[in-house]
């Protein structure tokens, strides 16, 4: 069978089974639409985050970032898993036992004030939006090289996707869907991995191949070898090399960590478990979930750059005859994502770090998880599923961040605060408008990326950082801060996060409109833009401290609030009042 | 609040102060601000300082949250607060 009608029947195959499974869980009352019903159990839970977490951005580009990074793109690594820890020891049971159903609701009720909830609300469609047109993005991406269909039309069928399964299940038919998504992207993830890993270095297992000898008998370590190839093709060591400078990485590392933490679509995922103790458990299954892709990527990153390397250039100083390339190269040479420019005539492939002399004019990073196993010459049905996968990563966190943008204005803005006396019946209805119209959103800003849309996804984790992230944490481990020390902290720290970002990379990503210009040398400290939302945070916190000491703290009841939902005791299913 | 709320609510600020040490030390520490003289150290072909960043960290953060939860499990026990 060839490749295209295989990728075909992987691909329509799970979406039948999503299918099967939103009709089997579709959602009759606003608790299921917008916490499960609030029974889902810890694993379950756990597996179900890890989906609505690893997005297009984890399955396709990171271990591409890695493996042109090298040791710089472990803040990726160290980033998106350490944000884990702080959730479920700092936010995570304390948010489910005080059982409403969103995170502005949260921050309305212990900041007791509408304007703190629309404030949240704000900061949560902000950062939701800018993660859901990258998966927008890579739904449509997959589909066009895959499936070789029209961009367009892949987004629209991956939006009709989303659109059955989260308008007709809400919060229950999402979580059972991210369930088989998770299985499939893992199962994806995992087997070139492994086969790869195999090949190389002869041990099955890529988090131990990573660190083995290299399987052709010169007995040399992997990393060794490929510290060796990088650096003698003048490309910086690939073990030791740092991303932009020390402070850069402790910054983007703490900005992703406390981003990850402050990201609404993740949290809510804890308001459907039963239990505080079983919040606690979800983030631990959660966290082993994530690490099976998470620890697997640096080994395919490594593995992956090394084929690279060794398909260009065979033997030391021997490059590869143009015309000899392979198949893999002919394919990605067509989307445009990898370039040649035979610079000095002589029909090979010269590559090095010279800009001058190097004739790679473009290796698209993304290119590297989606081209690996036709590089490592693997069979057609792996490729079929790395489809399959790269869709379900896509699909489980757009409908998740659909969910969180949606229900926050159903839940938060209509029945919070504009339309008080919806009925519960009207609300399910409106939610499921709004989500539709989410959709539609989002499908537009897909097929029309802003300027900005490629490199945003660390930028939403800025934003939350910055926003979100320290309400909440302030406003569970101090009784004390006020509603307007809670607000004047959040409006700082998103507002000077955006500031920083629009000063260097232009005023609403508006090319030339950039003051202080996108230059290393004007970076604050030498942060780079996406690494700031870790200053953001540090600003938001130090400006409701100062302006709650001026306006003196919370009421007693708020503070009573508080140690309420410091003890497990007495927490029932999630609700809405 | 009671003495006996303020009690676990200590213990349990403790807890995560004592597990977030190891979380800074083991991801901050050994996998950003120690890693060279870290790297120095053979871990099979890792450098030691580039394992914990790519893998000995997030192995870490796992045992934490476990190890978290599992405590806190008994706390609630202990001072009768659990569901």
């Amino acid at each position: 069978m060839d490749l295209k009608t295989l990728t075909y029947i992987v691909v329509f195959g799970s979406f039948a089974l999503y299918f099967g499974i939103a009709w089997w869980a579709r959602a009759g009352s606003t608790s299921e639409f917008y916490a499960a019903g609030g029974g889902v159990g810890p694993l379950a839970n756990g597996m179900a985050i890890g989906a609505d977490w690893m997005s297009a951005a984890s399955f396709i580009s990171m271990a591409g970032l890695i493996a042109f990074l090298g040791y710089g793109g472990s803040v990726f690594l160290m980033g998106w898993t350490g944000g884990y820890v702080l959730l479920a020891m700092c936010l995570a049971p304390y948010l489910r036992k005080h059982g409403k159903f969103t995170v502005p609701e949260f921050i309305g009720d212990r900041y007791y004030s509408k304007t703190a909830r629309i404030v949240a609300v704000g900061c949560l469609i902000i950062a939701s939006l800018t993660y859901v047109i990258g998966q927008m993005k890579g739904v449509g991406v997959a589909f066009s090289r895959f499936l070789e269909v029209d961009y367009g039309l892949g987004l629209g069928i991956g939006m009709c996707v989303v659109w059955v399964y989260a308008v007709l299940g809400g919060m229950k038919g999402i979580t059972y869907t991210q369930i088989a998504q998770y299985v499939v992207l893992i199962f994806a993830y995992t087997v070139p991995a492994i086969f790869i890993s195999l090949h190389l270095t002869g041990n099955p297992i890529p988090q131990l191949g990573l660190g083995s000898t290299m399987a052709d008998g010169s007995g040399i370590y992997l990393l060794d070898k490929l510290d060796l190839v990088v650096t003698d093709l003048g490309f910086k060591e690939y073990t030791t090399d740092v991303l932009g400078s020390g402070v850069n990485m402790f910054a983007y590392t703490l900005s992703l960590m406390v981003g990850t933490a402050g990201l609404p679509h993740v949290i809510m995922r804890f308001f459907t478990v039963p239990s505080v103790k079983a919040a606690r458990a979800s983030a631990g299954y959660a966290l082993v979930f994530i690490a099976l892709l998470y620890t697997v990527a640096p080994a395919v990153g490594a593995m992956a750059r090394l084929n690279l390397m060794s398909t260009i250039e065979p033997s030391p100083g021997q490059y590869l005859v143009y015309e000899e390339r392979p198949q893999w190269f002919k394919d990605w040479e067509k989307t445009g994502l990898l370039e040649f420019e035979d610079k000095n005539g002589d029909g090979r492939i010269q590559y090095t770090s010279d800009k001058e002399v190097n004739e790679m004019v473009k290796i698209d990073r993304d290119i590297m998880v989606l081209a690996n196993p036709a590089i490592a010459n693997l069979p057609n049905w792996v490729i079929a599923l790395v489809a399959a996968g790269g869709l379900a990563a896509a699909l489980s966190t757009a409908a998740g961040l659909l969910l969180a943008i949606s229900s926050s204005i159903s839940h938060d803005l209509m029945k919070g605060v504009l339309t008080p006396n919806l009925s519960e019946k009207n609300e399910l209805l409106s939610s499921r408008i709004i989500m539709t119209i989410s959709i539609l959103v989002a499908g537009y800003l897909g097929l029309h990326p802003p300027g900005f849309a490629a490199g945003t996804v660390a930028l939403a984790f800025g934003l939350a950082a910055a926003s979100i992230f320290p309400a909440l944490m302030m406003g569970i481990f101090s009784k004390k801060v006020s509603g307007t020390a809670a607000i004047s902290g959040m409006c700082a720290g998103i507002g000077i996060t955006m500031l920083y970002v629009f000063q260097h990379k232009g005023i609403m990503f508006i090319p030339g409109t950039s003051f202080l210009g996108d230059l290393e040398p004007n970076w604050f400290f030498g942060i780079s833009p996406n690494a700031f939302g870790a200053v953001g945070s540090i600003i938001n916190f130090a400006v409701a401290f100062i302006v709650c000491k001026i306006t003196g703290p919370a009421p007693a009841e708020i503070q009573q609030l508080v140690e309420n939902f410091r003890t497990p005791k007495g927490a029932g299913a999630a609700h809405s009042h | 609040m009671t003495t006996e709320k303020l009690t676990y609510w200590q213990r349990n600020l403790r807890l995560i102060a004592k597990c977030l040490i190891i979380w800074f030390i083991v991801s901050f520490g050994f996998g950003l601000l120690l890693v060279e003289p870290l790297n120095t150290i053979r871990l099979g072909g890792y450098k030691l300082g580039f394992w914990f960043a790519q893998q000995g960290s997030i192995y870490v953060f796992i045992a934490l949250v476990f190890y978290y939860a599992h405590a806190m499990n008994k706390l609630d026990e202990e001072f009768d607060v659990q569901e």
